[in-house]
């Protein structure tokens, strides 16, 4: 599967929770939410196979 | 997950409310959250006119797009900055000046270079000891102010979110600023005939809630940080709010409702004898605590003239 944030797209092979994804890619589940095929989903979802999740930052601030 | 209200699949997991929502109930459970907010600190009444300072990103147009909904008489303001890196600033008045159209509101918008001659970054660059950051706050809320004021709106609002308070609390405390404390508040009221009542209606609502209900309402928001704000304390703040909430969902809700109730009850700072003295600026007429011109008007004279 992949993760896309920020322009950078990470391969991971499995199955696994959106959670953990967040995780391995090194981000926190609080400041970022999921999409996949253009939905929201939550974090318990679990993704496989070639499915894409993309993640989106909601921290914003000055 | 399903939707704790109607059993859908759910788009939101909100571990501090142990709620999760689905689309369509969300999208309801929103607006009552921040009607809530309205009622219980007495922001405005529902026939009177807001002015929503609105930036292009997901807080400000969703929090107009809210009060829009809710029926009340919101108009929005944009200030353009000039930050031209990217074409931000004119990225951004495009977006609101879009969602205006599309929702048939009135929008105002001042240009700061066209009124005043300078640039955002302009300012900050001639002014050494001055951030980028601190000049644009110094400036909009001077417009703001002088907007709400001479518009006779009843209050004027702004998008910050519980995120956005709760890292200026965890700020303020660390360095154990008092006059800030005292004067953190979801509600400020108008205290001098030429100071604007204002107010924050999304402060019940975590940054996450927001960004979710700009995504499934469709707003098109400028999701790019500000240029300037790249590396900003407030992110780092909000960057450990967010490790704290991960290892104890409510944490930063408990941080700043508790607060809240503490100052309200007095047991942390006290009620009376917070107000300081406020003379009007010699030049433009707002108040200040300084004695002759305010802060805003010293900045563009400190300018020099000529290009640097």
């Amino acid at each position: 599967m992949k993760i896309i944030y920020r322009d950078k797209v990470y391969e991971f092979s499995g199955r696994t929770t959106v959670r953990d994804l967040i995780k391995k890619v090194g981000l926190s589940p609080e400041a970022v939410l999921a999409l996949r095929d253009g939905k929201l989903i939550t974090d318990d979802v679990i993704i496989s196979g070639d499915e894409t999740v993309k993640l989106i930052s909601v921290v914003s601030g000055g | 997950m399903k939707c704790g209200k109607c059993g859908k699949p759910a788009v939101i997991n909100m571990r501090q409310h142990r709620l999760a929502l689905c689309q369509d109930c969300f999208l309801e459970w929103v607006p009552v959250q921040v009607q809530r907010a309205i009622e219980r600190f007495g922001m405005f009444q529902p026939d009177e006119r807001v002015l929503v300072a609105v930036s292009g990103g997901k807080d400000s147009l969703s929090l107009w797009d809210i009060l829009l909904q809710l029926g009340y008489a919101a108009e929005g303001m944009y200030i353009n900055l000039g930050i031209r890196h990217g074409g931000y600033s004119d990225t951004s008045q495009r977006r609101v000046e879009q969602f205006a159209v599309q929702h048939k509101a009135v929008l105002h918008v001042v240009d700061v270079a066209e009124s005043y001659g300078l640039t955002i970054p302009e300012v900050a660059r001639r002014k050494r000891g001055r951030s980028t950051c601190g000049t644009c706050g110094l400036v909009k809320r001077h417009i703001m102010n002088a907007w709400a004021c001479e518009g006779g709106y009843a209050a004027l609002a702004t998008g910050h979110n519980m995120d956005d308070e709760a890292a200026v609390l965890f700020q303020n405390a660390l360095h154990w600023a008092t006059g800030y404390l005292a004067r953190q508040a979801p509600l400020l009221p108008a205290s001098h005939p030429k100071l604007a009542r204002k107010v924050k209606p999304l402060i019940r609502l975590y940054e996450r809630e927001m960004a979710a209900y700009a995504l499934i309402r469709g707003i098109d928001y400028v999701q790019d940080e500000c240029p300037h704000a790249r590396g900003a304390t407030t992110l780092f703040y909000k960057d450990l709010l967010n490790q704290l909430e991960e290892r104890s969902p409510g944490a930063k809700q408990q941080f700043y409702l508790h607060f809240l109730q503490a100052r309200e009850e007095g047991r942390l700072l006290p009620i009376e004898g917070q107000e300081v003295e406020m003379a009007e600026c010699t030049r433009c007429g707002q108040p200040t605590t300084a004695p002759e011109l305010c802060a805003f008007c010293r900045l563009w004279d400190l300018v020099p003239e000529a290009e640097d």
